[in-house]
């Protein structure tokens, strides 16, 4: 491979973009706006990937973006740009304040209060520039999809290895006088490979995902990992119609509490338009359940040291003892609701719920006889209901092991039933995301199939 | 009449000083490494919202953004980076880092051509300036009115409104060359409705490839207002829906999210190039029944899913996918039509210019058949007619697919008798067709609201069929 010069004379550096904010919120104010709020991102990055020993891409992403939102009084407009030129940053913020000309008045909207602005940025350590090439980027995923393909002969065919590498600067500042910023960087190795021939193929995948790059499985292990779910998963059967208990396998029970932040998010319940409505200090697990969020993890994925209207995140309890003790909520439903934002503007930053003390081997022993789902397709979930209805892959489990791989069928319950009869979490805990949990055991759901 | 070309030109390459003899440099130092093909893509794209709730309209954005994209190609290989600066220090940055996915020894030569004329599906109007901005939000507030006045049931209303104008230029070493003008609207009403204790949504839309104006004629949003209520309030007698496998029956329309879940991800191209698809290496074989005939056609006037030409710059056509049950070709953009021996279908679309082209779906609908829909539900002892759906998403590889009701009837001895709630269908794409028993005489197109989802990349898309019967679909509902 010949030498790559990577993209970067044309990235504007962190004192630009802090000064570019300050201008904006200048001009929002010459402008005429009573109140301001501007947010720029930057990322850089390089990924790759490599299908059967041959890179198949090889891309270069450079991204910026700038939005602003202004307030004359209670109306609002906002606007989006990824030109920083200084006449299109004065256009853009034309054309929010135009905007707010249409708007109506809104009596709980701005900015959120000037006294739960974050005071101090705490160093997450979220950014540590990885420094590969496309050459080496490409070497490891190549050794990564190798590995993959000669696990086993079963192994027929690839979508590839990638690796990708990303760094980013973040800063958001408001006419509070309020101005944040942090960099951070993510990078990944996926692998995904196909098992069978014709209409019995199956694929699957492993990836994983950190801050630094030496936080990175091996190649071996993500490339193991990945012939290995694709291997289990051949010669699938369908079920009968059924009630069973289920376990969510902790990489698809994140969903589970995804849902329940859905359900618990501001914008739900000042619309009347979720299940748990009202349900603040009511039981909505059994009492063992223990879930908070941890914003400053160092090095975590969805850690922040203040959320996107510039409010300090911190820790706190969101369910304790199966009891609901926090919304998650933002500056503007926060009012609606009469309450204090939870500085969940832009998501939640590190949902955890406490895992018991099986693994993954130990909670199918639990289960004894039922499902072990490892793979959830599809859309079928009604917050305003709770209703739940989707389609599912895994195991057959008797005697507490795995009998064999099933597919075509689907799960289905309601939330509130399913959130309640959770009988364990392990402690087989999935960390890549922005929500850690172990596997997540259900006492029973209906299973649809042949 | 100003062509595409010269519109895009003028929107583009003016203001950044470039001339098109300055993209063919740019092109022949891409070619200069051993690459068998380059394009680039400018792109300049207009975009706002409005919305509306507790009957006011609280926010409304908008935004500009213009870049472009450099792809070079080495047989199975694609290079590629881009740059949200138009100009030409810009572009030769990115195309020396697209062309280092081959070696620095190439002597391709770039083709130059006269500029193709695409078709005129639709109006080259900037949709953003169809309504004065007092009559977007008058319309917003129109449709919360009458969603409310419909029944008192109606607690919550939600209109939004979304515009979009996309002005795309590709200039390929192949010679190619071509403009496109891509007006995009979209309204939206969803509703959330209360009795005695019990709350339900409803939600319809529409839109496509015209002015806002579209949403005045003949009262069309004021019919997304009545629809979204309607859905609602008929959620509100809803039962648990089935579970197991039974008969189905879909009504016409948006349930064409079957054909597009179904079968149509698993006829794009790249898959199928790859070997990768549940369907790859079946052309000529029987994968539907004989009452199936299925195209993807980009030429349909003004809709969601069409376009003058794809995001390689071939004009887009009607594509038969499956012709009287026999599977006839796949869904190509022009890297794997080149792999494959085939020619391009206008299939290669990409989210923007930030993104990969690759084959994505357009319009995608099934032929209409024989039977009054009446009939089709009357043949069916006991099974669901399921008339509205969410999203749907597919394995491509094992085949198996699933999509999700939002408003579903039982059906008893041949007669609807009530609605039951909403529940996800899973199926195996590559059979699901073989079990069609009977096709309606009513082939409609959804409203315009699909969106499609593909390796992380959106498009518009379209999606439409008849009533359909099909005779085995598992329904994922509680009641046993």
């Amino acid at each position: 491979m010949p030498q790559i010069t990577a993209i970067d004379n044309l990235t504007p550096n962190n004192t630009q973009l802090q000064d570019l904010v300050h201008s904006m919120l200048a001009e929002a104010r010459t402008q005429g706006a009573s109140a301001a709020e501007v947010g720029v991102s930057i990322e850089t990055g390089l990924s790759v990937n490599v299908r059967l020993g041959e890179v198949e891409t090889l891309e270069y992403n450079r991204d910026k973006g700038l939005g602003v939102t202004v307030y004359f009084g209670q109306r609002k407009g906002s606007a989006n740009t990824s030109d920083f030129t200084p006449e299109a940053m004065r256009e853009t913020v034309r054309a929010a304040c135009g905007i707010a000309k249409y708007t109506a008045a809104d009596e709980y909207s701005g900015l959120a209060d000037a006294q739960l602005m974050a005071r101090d940025i705490p160093d997450l350590d979220l950014c540590h520039p990885w420094g590969i090439n496309a050459e080496q980027a490409i070497e490891l995923a190549s050794e990564c999809e190798g590995v993959a393909r000669s696990m086993d002969t079963r192994i027929t065919n690839s979508e590839g290895a990638s690796v990708s590498s990303h760094e980013g600067y973040r800063v958001y500042g408001n006419s509070h006088g309020f101005i944040g910023a942090y960099p951070s960087t993510r990078h990944s190795l996926s692998c995904a490979v196909i098992g069978g021939e014709g209409e019995s193929m199956q694929r699957d995948y492993w990836f994983s995902v950190a801050r630094n790059s030496a936080d990175l499985d091996s190649a071996t292990e993500v490339g193991r990992r990945a012939a290995e779910r694709t291997l289990r998963r051949l010669n699938g059967q369908r079920l009968s119609t059924r009630q069973s208990p289920v376990i969510f396998s902790a990489e698809v029970a994140t969903g589970l509490l995804s849902h329940f932040i859905s359900a618990i998010r501001g914008g739900a319940l000042y619309r009347k338009a979720t299940f748990l409505l009202d349900h603040l200090g009511k039981p909505i697990f059994p009492d063992f359940v223990h879930i908070h969020e941890a914003p400053h993890i160092r090095k975590g994925l969805g850690s922040a040291p203040f959320d996107s209207e510039g409010v300090a995140t911190c820790v706190r309890d969101i369910v304790s003892e199966g009891v609901l003790q926090s919304y998650v909520l933002d500056a503007y439903a926060a009012r609606k609701l009469g309450m204090q934002t939870t500085g969940n503007a832009g998501g939640v930053h590190n949902l955890i719920i406490d895992s018991g003390k099986l693994d993954l081997k130990a909670l199918l022993k639990h289960m004894d006889k039922g499902l072990l789902v490892t793979e959830l397709m599809g859309m079928g979930i009604n917050i305003v209901t709770g209703d739940y209805s989707r389609g599912a892959a895994g195991f057959w489990v008797e005697h507490g092991e795995i009998q064999y791989p099933v597919e075509e069928i689907t799960i289905a319950g309601n939330l509130r039933d399913i959130f309640m009869s959770i009988i364990d979490v392990g402690t087989d805990i999935e960390r890549r995301g922005s929500i850690h949990t172990g596997s997540i055991l259900v006492r029973e759901m209906t299973i649809a199939g042949e | 009449m100003n062509t595409s070309l010269d519109i895009a030109r003028q929107l583009i390459l003016t203001p950044s000083g470039l001339a098109e003899k300055d993209l063919h440099n740019v092109l022949e130092q891409v070619l200069s490494h051993a690459v068998d093909s380059a394009d680039l893509y400018f792109q300049n794209t207009h975009f706002e919202s409005w919305s509306l709730e507790d009957g006011i309209v609280k926010e409304g954005s908008y935004s500009i953004d213009r870049g472009v994209g450099v792809r070079a190609i080495s047989g199975e290989k694609t290079g590629f980076a881009y740059s949200d600066d138009i100009a030409l220090p810009a572009l030769t940055q990115a195309a020396h880092a697209a062309r280092a996915i081959a070696r620095s020894s190439g002597q391709g030569r770039v083709n130059v051509r006269p500029g193709i004329q695409g078709r005129e599906l639709y109006l080259s109007v900037n949709p953003l300036q169809t309504l004065a901005e007092q009559d977007k939000v008058s319309l917003l507030e129109s449709l919360d009115a009458e969603a409310r006045k419909q029944d008192p049931r109606v607690k919550q209303v939600m209109v939004s409104l979304a515009g979009s104008y996309d002005v795309v230029m590709v200039v390929g070493s192949d010679g190619t060359l071509a403009a496109d003008m891509r007006p995009l609207v979209r309204l939206n009403v969803s509703v959330i409705v209360e009795h005695n204790g019990r709350r339900e949504q409803g939600s319809s839309g529409g839109g496509g490839r015209v002015g806002y104006d579209y949403f005045l004629q003949n009262d069309r949003g004021l019919g997304y207002a009545h629809e979204a209520v309607r859905q609602a309030l008929v959620n509100l007698d809803a039962r648990n829906a089935p579970a197991g496998t039974m008969q189905v029956v879909l009504g016409p329309g948006w349930p064409g999210i079957l054909l597009h879940e179904a079968i149509g991800h698993g006829l794009e191209g790249d898959f199928n190039r790859k070997g990768t698809s549940a369907f790859a290496g079946r052309v000529g074989e029987k994968v539907a029944s004989e009452h199936c005939t299925v195209v993807d056609d980009g030429t349909l006037d003004s809709r969601r899913g069409s376009l003058n030409i794809d995001d390689e710059g071939t004009p887009t056509q009607c594509t038969v996918l499956i012709e009287n049950g026999i599977l006839k070709g796949y869904m190509q953009d022009k890297m794997n039509a080149q792999l494959m021996g085939v020619a391009p279908t206008g299939n290669g679309r990409r989210e923007s210019y930030a993104h990969l082209p690759m084959p994505r779906m357009t319009n995608t609908y099934m032929l209409a058949g024989k039977h009054d829909p009446q009939e089709i539900i009357a043949s069916v002892k006991n099974g669901l007619y399921a008339v509205n759906f969410g999203g749907g998403q597919v394995d491509i590889t094992s085949g198996k697919f699933v999509f999700s009701a939002s408003e579903a009837y039982m059906i008893e001895n041949g007669k609807i008798t009530y609605p039951v709630k909403g529940a996800t269908l899973i199926g195996n794409g590559p059979d699901v067709l073989t079990r069609v028993a009977m096709v309606g005489n009513d082939l409609k197109l959804d409203t315009g609201v699909g969106t499609c989802g593909k390796d992380g990349q959106s498009v518009p898309v379209g999606v439409g069929q008849p009533t359909l019967r099909i005779d085995g679909l598992t329904v994922g509902g509680t009641s046993a």
